[in-house]
């Protein structure tokens, strides 16, 4: 039961990381390198399962990424998952507070994510 | 002889025999990779007379072996009627000046002897084996050792060169 | 390859253009250019060499990077001030950051960061030692620590298996978030046995129901699950958006004072809450106005920043490129051979030539996209360039500034591989021997900080790259001194100026009184010189004493391609890379004079170079042995100097492809290359330098650069 996600980081490291986890699970990944092309990355895409992203990136970071997206996209009500390698609460709060649904801390291992993802989506 | 120990007596391959010097030799057809008709070369400076130069292969500088020099048997008065075989064995494509090509055979392991010792000398180590068939002697070349016997690179053509 | 070692292989290489882009920032924060963008990019590149490394296990990186990242989150967040000291400090932690990705690669250790990570410490007032960063394990027991929970007054008395009950009821903003109850039931009914009653006392009348509110909420009675931590966990992403009430039961069933009867329970795996489809923007757009209010800076990235425009790119197996290279370096050549023989054999030539011509000049412009497609900006090879300055400044106490013009300049991408090394050489040498102490030149009234440009730009379809410096420059006199002394050249030779400076990039030459640490190593300029002469460019040098000296280096934009001159030898033709033609000569029979048992030399404006024919040098079959007859081509080569080469004729200069035979037959001494001319005939490429050392071994020609200069 493969799932779309879109994955939005700017190193390509993770996203290659992610790709991996994510495909080898059956899910269908789909990738940006930032917020700006996040956006521009789901307007094409329309309707997604999950969105996992980062926070630190150039151009649009995660927090205006998940404001843009709950603000009134077509995936206001997609669960969105941030990644971030930072332990203290207050990255998670923010982001939380942008409309994140959950977080992923890295570094994650394939299982983490995807039961991170079960917790989100059907 | 035998490159590969897992060869068995039945197995069988295609060799493409030709003819220099009056003699028939053979080599496995898998490293053959074109036939064409002899053109001028290039000289090359510094190389043993067996290395008649280079021509160029659809755009490839493809050096040029004269087998019958190489077998210490004088230069061959190449003419058009003469053929180059292309041969890419291992890393190195080269060209192979013959007098003509004859033939396809179908060769078993069992049907290869050996060189006999009296004959056999570090100069003709790609000699493989020599093959009978109807009534015919066959030498067969291993291309890859002839191809490696001269590009040891510089050291032997400054060997040669001297 | 294992897909995990293939990222690996991506993240080095990401880590690279991760270290530029940081070493860029913060040699902007240095000059004080550095914007706010430029700031955060340091941050995040530093912040994705830690995450990258986190994941590869690279503990020792983790460490560093985080300390780094510490700091630098400082200064993107306006606590710490990047004053020079500051910057000075970062810029050290960046050299030893990329020492330590570098040792995270070979598998080494042994960085010595203990000094730069003290120093990091003390800007972001931490103890160096605690690093903060905890085993990879530990992050994930850090990231579910923070729930806020309402733990019951009991500890678990350690029953074998507790029995959990559970008290969720949501909160408008769980939804906003796109949390959904039955999911984390469905986790809840992952951990064991449970019995779920919904409660929806809460629900109000039709009429007064809100979509974007939470009304329901749930009990929960979960069996088999000794941990309640794992209970906990089910609930990480929504505490705070929902009232949740996690207690251990006696065995006793569910009390009936919540239970709801008649109403759906969750065995048919259907969500029973009103979905809040709407619900999400207003909340969101509530939270949003209110974030705004409060911290207008905490969503910069979010108006569109003026930065560098990152075009789209693919990675491209190199074979592939250069396989279509080599297509399209035949097409030209089959063109070419076709427009001949047509023009050769055809009376209505006329009318096919205006097709050939108009198919020639698309074949050029197509030669010509394809091989930029192995080009790149040469900022990859600039940018390690400011660290060697910093490195070699405090090496040798002087104070130098560098500046650096031109990184966007494109060259094929094996030009850019071998131009480091000698670039590196040039610029320790320029600081070096070319700058004077600060003390120096303050007494000489030039500011105490001296500069090192670096520069390229195209120009004649070649590049140029410059390295110039303000300092001593060349003390004439001492080169031409140390050169006589040497037996470089004669005492009563008479140089030009330019002569004399150029002089420093013969072997062995080198003009420093001790031999220091950075450039008076045993490689000196000539190395330097062969380096560029290999990669078909020449190097010069001018200078003005008392103000500067400046390198020049010109080289090809690519190695596929060579400018050469097209001679004739017999019945062969040739190929002579401009790069070592100085002139071509038809010389006077009386310039040629005998010279030992069979050595000629040529007088050229009164300096005798040795005169050798190419014909006899080469055994060209045919070749005539006339010396005087033909036309001289005078070079110049590595370690042996000018040489005058005979050859019959000169048939014209053009642009070749190159074509490497020698995989296939081996090195041959003298030659380089081939290439296949319009024709279709093969030509060889001459190599110079292996000419030259050839006939010095075995064609008769004993005679070197002194005896040259001073006959």
């Amino acid at each position: 039961m493969g799932k779309t996600i879109l994955t939005v980081d700017d190193s390509r490291t993770m996203r290659d990381m992610l790709r991996l986890a994510l495909s080898g699970a059956g899910h269908t990944v789909i990738q940006a390198d930032d917020g700006v092309h996040g956006v521009e990355v789901l307007e094409k895409a329309g309707l997604v399962d999950v969105i996992i992203t980062d926070i630190n990136m150039p151009r649009m970071d995660g927090y205006g990424f998940i404001e843009h997206v709950r603000r009134g996209s077509a995936n206001r009500m997609t669960p969105i998952l941030v990644l971030t390698t930072e332990s203290e609460p207050g990255k998670k709060m923010r982001a939380r507070d942008a409309g994140a649904t959950g977080w992923i801390v890295k570094p994650f291992d394939p299982e983490k994510l995807l039961a991170a993802i079960r917790r989100v989506s059907p | 002889m035998s490159s590969n120990d897992t060869d068995t007596a039945q197995e069988r391959r295609q060799y493409i025999t030709f003819l220099a010097t009056g003699q028939e030799f053979a080599a496995d057809i898998m490293t053959i990779r074109e036939i064409r008709g002899w053109t001028d070369t290039t000289a090359l400076p510094h190389v043993p007379d067996y290395v008649r130069g280079v021509i160029n292969l659809r755009g490839m500088v493809l050096p040029v072996i004269d087998l019958k020099a190489r077998l210490g048997l004088g230069l061959t008065e190449a003419t058009a009627k003469h053929v180059i075989i292309v041969v890419n064995s291992g890393d190195r494509t080269i060209g192979l000046l013959v007098d003509a090509v004859s033939d396809i055979l179908t060769v078993s392991r069992q049907e290869i002897q050996s060189v006999p010792d009296v004959m056999r000398e570090s100069q003709n180590d790609y000699v493989e084996g020599i093959a009978v068939l109807d009534g015919r002697m066959v030498t067969l070349l291993c291309m890859t050792k002839l191809t490696s016997s001269f590009g040891g690179g510089v050291d032997e053509f400054v060997e040669h060169a001297a | 390859m294992d897909p995990m070692e293939a990222i690996k292989q991506t993240y080095y290489q990401e880590c690279d253009e991760l270290l530029l882009a940081m070493e860029e920032g913060l040699i902007a924060m240095e000059s004080g250019e550095a914007d706010s963008e430029m700031i955060n990019a340091v941050f995040r590149a530093v912040h994705s060499i830690k995450g990258g490394a986190g994941a590869f296990g690279f503990s020792i990186l983790v460490a560093f990077s985080h300390v780094f990242e510490t700091a630098m989150d400082l200064v993107r967040s306006g606590k710490l001030n990047p004053t020079p000291d500051v910057v000075k400090v970062l810029l050290r932690a960046g050299d030893k950051l990329s020492d330590h990705v570098n040792a995270a690669r070979n598998g080494t250790t042994g960085v010595d960061d203990v000094e730069v990570k003290a120093e990091l410490a003390r800007l972001t007032g931490a103890d160096p030692e605690d690093t903060g960063v905890p085993a990879p394990a530990e992050f994930e027991n850090l990231a579910f620590a923070p729930i806020m929970i309402d733990i019951g007054d009991d500890e678990p008395a350690a029953p074998a298996t507790p029995v959990w009950h559970i008290r969720f009821a949501p909160q408008a903003g769980l939804y906003a978030k796109a949390n959904e109850p039955y999911l984390l039931i469905r986790e809840l009914g992952m951990l064991g046995a449970i019995e779920v009653t919904a409660d929806l006392s809460e629900l109000p009348d039709l009429t007064s129901l809100e979509a974007d509110q939470a009304y329901f909420a749930w009990d929960v009675l979960l069996r088999d699950c000794p941990d309640r931590s794992k209970v906990e966990e089910v609930f990480e992403f929504v505490s705070g958006d929902c009232d949740l009430k996690i207690t251990e039961e006696a065995t006793a069933p569910i009390a009936s004072a919540i239970s709801a009867p008649g109403l759906p329970s969750l065995d048919d795996d259907e969500p029973v809450e009103p979905a809040p489809v709407e619900a999400a923007s207003p909340v969101a757009e509530t939270q949003l106005e209110e974030k705004k209010a409060a911290a207008p800076a905490a969503a910069p990235a979010a108006a569109p920043v003026a930065v560098d425009v990152v075009k789209p790119t693919i990675r491209v197996d190199l074979d592939k490129v250069d396989r279509l290279v080599n297509l399209v370096g035949e097409l030209v050549i089959t063109q070419a051979m076709l427009s001949q023989r047509l023009l050769d054999n055809t009376q209505q030539g006329q009318n096919v030539s205006v097709g050939l011509g108009e198919l020639e000049h698309l074949l050029r412009d197509l030669q010509e996209a394809v091989m930029a497609i192995r080009t790149q900006p040469v900022k990859s090879v600039f940018q390690r360039m400011p660290r060697l300055v910093r490195e070699t400044a405090a090496q040798t106490g002087k104070e130098v500034r560098l500046e650096i013009e031109g990184e966007a300049t494109e060259v094929d991408k094996t030009v850019i591989e071998r131009l480091g090394e000698p670039l590196t050489h040039m610029i320790r040498n320029a600081i070096d021997h070319g700058l004077e102490t600060p003390e120096e030149r303050v007494a000489l009234g030039k500011a105490a900080e001296g500069t090192v440009k670096l520069s390229a730009e195209h120009r004649g379809g070649r590049i140029i790259i410059e390295v110039s410096d303000d300092g001593r420059g060349i003390n004439r006199t001492k080169v031409r001194q140390k050169a006589i002394e040497r037996g470089l050249i004669s005492a009563n030779g008479n140089l030009s100026d330019e002569e004399i400076d150029n002089l420093i990039f013969l072997p062995g030459f080198s003009t420093a009184n001790t031999v220091s640490n950075i450039s008076g190593r045993g490689v000196g300029l000539d190395v330097v010189r062969r380096n560029i002469v290999d990669l078909g460019g020449r190097i010069t040098i001018g200078s003005a004493w008392g103000k500067g000296s400046k390198f020049s280096l010109t080289l090809p934009l690519t190695l596929a391609v060579l400018d050469g001159m097209i001679v004739a030898v017999g019945n062969q033709t040739f190929v002579l890379p401009l790069s070592h033609i100085i002139e071509s000569l038809l010389p006077k029979a009386d310039d040629v004079k005998p010279f030992g048992a069979n050595g000629m030399l040529l007088n050229v404006r009164g300096a005798y170079v040795p005169l050798v024919s190419v014909g006899r040098l080469l055994n060209v079959p045919g070749a005539s042995h006339d010396l005087h007859n033909s036309v001289v081509i005078l070079v110049e080569s590595e370690g042996v100097g000018r040489m005058a080469l005979a050859v019959e004729a000169i048939v014209g200069q053009r642009q070749v492809v190159i074509k490497s035979f020698e995989s296939n037959i081996g090195r041959i001494d003298g030659i380089a290359a081939a290439t296949i001319l319009g024709d279709g005939r093969v030509a060889l490429i001459l190599d110079i330098d292996g000419l030259v050392a050839g006939c010095r071994e075995g064609a008769g020609r004993p005679i070197d650069y002194q005896q040259a200069l001073g006959a």
